[in-house]
C-alpha cells in the first residue's frame, strides 16, 4: 500500500461543526471507523485535503428506542449493533447484517453510517496503481470506459455494503444533516443506480443517523455469498422481511447488495401478500428478484452463478421464516 | 502537518509531534520503534498490525494516529511484565503456536482482548475472536491450542 497523502486533520465535537468544517474544505472527506477509506486512499483510489474525523461527535453514537422506532446514530458501531439486545431481538437482519460485515476487529471500529455510504466496489476499481494503469483505468476513475461494460455510458461498480439491505428491508430511514439544516428521507432514496455517483447525498450533507420501525411480528433475515468465510464483501446479499398471518402472508420485503450499484429493494413482490407460501409463491419471489438484481462483472465469481445464486439465497431464507413463523 | 498528539501507549502516558496523516502503525514503529507490531497486508485484511485501544483490538494500518488521542494504546511489547512473557507469549511458545511468527502479535493481541472479555473461551469462540487474523503458514489448530492452553493457566504470569 502507500503512503498517505497529505491532508489536514480536524476532530469535531458535534455534527453541525463537521457539516461547518465539510463546507469550509471543499475537498474534504468524513471519516468514521476508516477501515475501508484509508486503504482505498493509500490505493491512491481518491484523495482530500482535509480529513474529518467524526469519532468524537458523541450525538452520533446514540442507540435508543423512542417508541416504536428505534434511533441509531450513524457513528454507532458495527460490533455494538451486532450485539444490541434490542436489535438482536427486534431487527435480526440488521444483527446479522452486521456480523457480516469483514472481521471482528473491522466491525469495533467501523460504522452504520460508513457501511451505508461504503465506496462501490469494482475487480477493475479496488487494484494498486500500477494495475489500473497497465489496464488504461476505468471510467469510475482517471479513465474513461466503464471495463465491465464497455459500450456503457455509465460505471456499474457494486454497491458492497451488508447493512443498507437489511435496513431497506426493514423500511428505515436517514436523518442527513447540511448546511440548510436537517432533513428526514427512505433510505431507498439515499441511492441512485450508478456506480460513480451512488449517493444522493449533497456535497455538504452528513448521514447522521437512521431510524427503524419496530413492527409487532416481523420475522427477518440476513444472509449472504462470499468467497472467504471470515472477512469478505458479499457476492451477493440478501435481506428478508416477512410476516405470517396464519396459511397466508401478511408482508414479504427483500433488499438485495452485491448485485446492483445501488442496494436493491425488490419491486412486485405486493401480489404474493394475502397468499400462501406454495411454490407458486417461491417460483414468482424468485422471478422478481431476478429481474430486480442486475449482477455484473465486478467480482472474480461468474455472473451467470450470481444472478442464479442470489434468488435461491433468498428463497432459503423467505422458506425458513416462513417455517419459523409457524412455531410463533 | 504536525500536531500534537497525546496519548498513553503500554502504560506510558506520551506526547509527540504527529503527522496529521500518520497512521498508528507508523507512528508506533517509526516515531517510538515499537516494531513488534507488524505491517503485514498493510490494507486491513490480515490482522499483523492488531494492537489494543482502549482494551479492544484496532487494525493500526488502518487507523489515523490522531484518531486515538487521548486513549490508551497496547502493543504487543506491553504484555510481558520484568522480563516474563504473559500467559498467551507463554502459551505460544509452548504450544507451537508461533511458526514464522509475522502473525503472532497480532493473534496474541486479539486474544488478549478476547481472555479478558470471556477467560474461558471454547475453541468456536477462540476462532471467532481470531476470524480477522491470517496465518500464512497455516498453523492455525496450533493458535487455537495456544490461546485455550492460556486460557486455563489463570492468571499467572510468570
Amino acid at each position: 500500500m502507500g503512503a498517505l497523502s497529505e491532508f489536514r486533520f480536524f476532530r469535531p465535537a458535534s455534527a453541525a461543526d463537521a457539516v461547518r468544517l465539510r463546507g469550509e474544505f471543499p475537498a474534504s472527506r468524513f471519516i468514521a471507523g476508516g477501515t475501508d477509506l484509508l486503504p482505498n486512499m493509500r490505493r491512491g483510489l481518491g484523495g482530500a485535503e482535509a480529513l474529518i474525523d467524526l469519532g468524537a461527535v458523541a450525538e452520533m453514537k446514540e442507540l435508543r428506542r423512542d417508541g416504536e422506532r428505534l434511533h441509531i446514530g450513524a457513528g454507532v458501531t458495527l460490533a455494538t449493533l451486532a450485539a444490541d439486545p434490542i436489535v438482536v431481538s427486534r431487527l435480526p437482519a440488521l444483527a446479522q447484517a452486521a456480523l457480516a460485515v469483514a472481521g471482528p476487529t473491522h466491525r469495533s471500529a467501523a460504522t452504520l453510517g460508513g457501511n451505508l455510504c461504503l465506496e462501490t466496489r469494482c475487480q477493475y476499481f479496488n487494484q494498486s496503481e500500477h494495475w489500473r494503469a497497465a489496464n488504461q483505468f476505468c471510467m469510475k476513475l482517471d479513465g474513461d470506459t466503464c471495463r465491465v461494460a464497455p459500450k456503457s455510458s455509465r460505471c456499474y461498480a457494486a454497491f458492497s455494503g451488508d447493512v443498507a439491505p437489511a435496513l431497506l428491508a426493514l423500511g428505515a430511514e436517514v436523518e442527513l444533516l447540511g448546511p440548510q439544516g436537517a432533513r428526514r428521507l427512505p433510505l431507498a432514496e439515499l441511492y441512485v443506480d450508478d456506480g460513480m455517483r451512488w449517493l444522493a447525498l449533497g456535497a455538504d450533507e452528513l448521514l447522521v443517523a437512521v431510524t427503524v420501525p419496530l413492527v409487532a411480528g416481523r420475522a427477518s433475515a440476513y444472509a449472504k455469498l462470499r468467497v472467504r468465510g471470515a472477512i469478505d464483501f458479499p457476492l451477493a446479499g440478501v435481506a428478508v422481511v416477512l410476516r405470517r398471518d396464519g396459511d397466508t402472508l401478511a408482508e414479504l420485503r427483500i433488499a438485495c447488495t452485491g448485485v446492483s450499484s445501488r442496494p436493491e429493494l425488490i419491486a412486485g413482490l405486493d401480489e404474493l401478500v394475502g397468499q400462501t407460501l406454495d411454490d407458486a409463491a417461491l417460483a414468482t419471489m424468485e422471478r422478481q428478484v431476478k429481474r430486480g438484481i442486475q449482477p455484473m462483472e465486478t467480482t472474480l465469481m461468474s455472473v451467470p452463478w450470481r444472478r442464479r445464486a442470489t434468488p435461491v439465497l433468498a428463497k432459503r431464507l423467505v422458506r425458513r421464516l416462513w417455517d419459523e413463523a409457524k412455531g410463533g | 502537518m504536525k500536531k500534537l498528539l497525546t496519548l498513553t501507549v503500554n502504560g506510558r502516558l506520551r506526547e509527540d509531534a504527529v503527522a496529521e496523516n500518520a497512521l498508528l502503525i507508523d507512528y508506533l514503529r517509526d516515531t517510538l520503534g515499537l516494531t513488534g507490531t507488524k505491517q503485514g497486508c498493510d490494507g486491513g485484511e490480515c490482522g499483523a498490525c492488531t494492537v489494543l485501544v482502549d482494551g479492544v483490538p484496532r487494525l493500526a494500518c488502518s487507523t489515523l494516529a490522531h484518531s486515538v488521542e487521548g486513549r490508551s494504546i497496547e502493543t504487543v511489547e506491553g504484555l510481558s511484565t520484568a522480563g516474563n512473557l504473559s500467559r498467551l507469549q507463554r502459551a505460544f511458545h509452548e504450544h507451537l503456536g508461533s511458526q514464522c511468527g509475522f502473525c503472532t502479535p497480532g493473534m496474541i493481541m486479539a486474544a488478549e482482548a478476547l481472555l479478558r472479555r470471556n477467560p474461558q473461551p471454547s475453541r468456536d469462540e477462540i476462532r471467532a475472536a481470531l476470524a480477522g487474523n491470517l496465518c500464512r503458514c497455516t498453523g492455525y489448530v496450533k493458535i487455537v491450542d495456544s490461546v485455550e492452553a492460556a486460557s486455563k493457566c489463570g492468571e499467572v504470569t510468570a
